[in-house]
């Protein structure tokens, strides 16, 4: 009984490890080797169409509405202490130290990360991958290289574009609507956010989403049972898994940067 | 001189998992013939293309290609091999991202450094090999399941290969493009000098093209010879095979509890 339970946690365990190291196989197996940039350089200007040109309309239109909602929250609250000119540091501080990236990396777990793993669990189970191994093309190079390097490219411009039309958002609601002054909107941001203490460490937080939810997706797709039930398990699970994964380094990184 | 003998394979054993494939196997496929592997569904047949093309590694035995035992081999000197030997997937497996010239030119286009203009007449000479000339801007979503797997089949030969393996080439074709099928099959073998192996459960058509005919069951080779010689074999395996019938030495139950003793534990 208790040996039984016993064994199958070890069943477990074993299992989830050995899925880190195909994973981290994988990855490496794509990443190491010499790239050929003849070969290579189109199919990534490719992958950064579909990975971050299509995922654009979703950041924008989200980052607008939170800008718009931060102004109004902070707004409400600043105005019981005449604080209101702090708006501009509110909005732009929780964009970009915070929302931008998390909330660029959740969208983009469901957007992109969500695509591409369906789209490569359905190359497996289509015998893609594999007829391209037997035409000696390797598919880790060929097909999981160039998504790889194009999300952790795209993920950190779409958290910065995610963050300037948050805070013109911001500027809509808080400026427009409401009726704070402009110049102290933006002349107190400007005194308070710091170049690397807030816009760096965003770039970096978005850099380490990009890291975590592009390798998930891609291994999900890879890993996928080659069934159409396996590959819509390993959608939501990619879905799912990043999600939460980028909440959980969120809190890390946080930690690391503006905890001491 | 070149050996007679391009694939050998001996005392292959390979497991899924707990699961015995395949137990101590031995084959051999002949230069420039056509050698079909005949066999029930999910005995294995796949699996074995797969071994051949390195994809999966036996847990014992040789699988000699050129001389050359492929599971040992390295990673580029497998890929080298590879360069050598081509498989058609039962789906075609075609690029569904690419146009049907695409597809076609794509090994040309990995492998080789041709000029375009050369690409494009190597291109539409394989299409048309195929009676698919006239497709090549279609995309694969476009096609019909038997010109699906015509495109696939020029894209195989598009490197010139020694060895061609077909998975299942006549599972669910209409009986026109049937008939096409095992013409190319035919014809192709004839005119480049390949050696074609080809996986099947259709018996009718295996035994009208193939030269040497291989039947797979029970995790070995049970039969082997000419197509004349496999006809009159003895084995009341093989026969039962042949004629398709559900009851014989091969089970058509997979393997459970006596029926009377389930039943008889449903009404206790
Ligand atoms: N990826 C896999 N993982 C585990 N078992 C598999 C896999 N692929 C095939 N099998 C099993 O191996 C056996 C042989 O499969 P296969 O070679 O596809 O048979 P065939 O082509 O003769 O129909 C089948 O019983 C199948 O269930
Ligand atoms: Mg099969």
């Amino acid at each position: 009984m208790i040996a039984d339970r016993l064994q199958r946690i070890g069943h477990s365990t074993i299992s989830t490890v050995a899925g880190f190291g195909r994973a981290g196989f994988m990855l490496f197996g794509a990443l190491l080797g010499k790239p050929d940039f003849r070969k290579g350089f189109p199919l990534l200007v490719k992958q950064l169409y579909v990975i971050g040109v299509l995922s654009l309309l979703i950041i924008l239109v989200s980052g607008l509405f939170i800008g718009m909602v931060l102004a109004l929250q902070g707004y409400n609250v600043l105005v019981k202490f005449g604080a209101e000119g702090m708006l501009g540091p509110l909005v732009s501080l929780s964009l970009l130290r915070e929302l931008g990236p998390v909330v660029t990396a959740l969208l983009f777990a469901g957007r992109a990360g969500s695509a591409l793993t369906a789209e490569i669990g359905l190359m497996k189970a289509t015998e893609q991958l594999s007829s391209m191994e037997m035409m000696a093309v390797d598919p880790l190079r060929r097909i999981i290289a160039p998504r790889f390097w194009a999300g952790v490219i795209c993920m950190p411009l779409l958290a910065l574009i995610f963050n300037a039309v948050g805070i013109l958002g911001g500027h809509l609601v808080g400026v427009e609507w409401l009726g704070v002054d402009a110049g102290s909107y933006w002349s107190a941001m400007q005194a308070n956010v710091d170049l690397y203490q807030d816009v760096m460490n965003g770039v970096i937080k978005s850099l380490v989403f990009a890291l975590v939810v592009i390798w998930i997706a891609l291994h999900k797709g890879y890993d996928a049972v080659p069934t159409s039930e396996g590959i819509s398990r390993a959608t939501t699970e990619t879905v799912v898994t990043a999600s939460l994964a980028v909440l959980g380094f969120d809190f890390i990184l946080t930690a690391v940067m503006f905890g001491g | 001189m070149l050996s007679e003998i391009l694939i050998d394979i001996q005392g292959l054993s390979f497991s899924r998992g707990d699961r015995p494939i395949y137990r101590a196997m031995n084959m051999q496929v002949q230069r420039g013939k056509v050698t079909a592997i005949m066999g029930p569904s999910g005995i294995g047949k796949t699996t074995l293309l797969k071994l051949i093309g390195g994809q999966l590694k036996p847990d014992s035995g040789k699988i000699l290609f050129e001389g050359r035992d492929i599971p040992r081999l390295s990673r580029s000197e497998l890929y080298q091999a590879r360069k050598k030997m081509s498989m058609l997937f039962q789906s075609g497996a075609l690029f569904t991202e690419m146009t049907v010239f695409d597809n076609v030119a794509f090994p040309l286009r990995e492998h080789t450094k041709l000029p375009e203009s050369l690409i494009r007449r190597i291109v539409l000479m394989k299409l048309e090999a195929v009676g698919l000339r006239g497709a090549r801007d279609l995309m694969p979503a476009e096609l019909s399941g038997g010109m699906a797997r015509r495109a696939a089949l020029a894209r195989a030969i598009a490197l010139d290969p020694e060895l061609i393996m077909y998975d299942e080439p006549f599972a669910g074709q209409d009986p026109i493009s049937m008939g096409v099928i095992v013409r190319l099959i035919r014809e192709l073998n004839n005119a480049l000098g390949l050696t074609s192996v080809v996986v099947s459960h259709d018996v009718t058509e295996v035994m009208s093209i193939a030269d040497y005919v291989y039947v797979v069951a029970d995790k070995t080779v049970i039969g082997e010879g000419t197509p004349e010689q496999l006809r009159n074999d003895p084995s009341p395996l093989v026969q039962q095979f042949l004629r398709g019938e559900a009851d014989g030495p091969v089970p058509f139950h997979f393997k459970a509890a006596a029926y009377q003793d389930e039943l008889m534990e449903l009404t206790r």
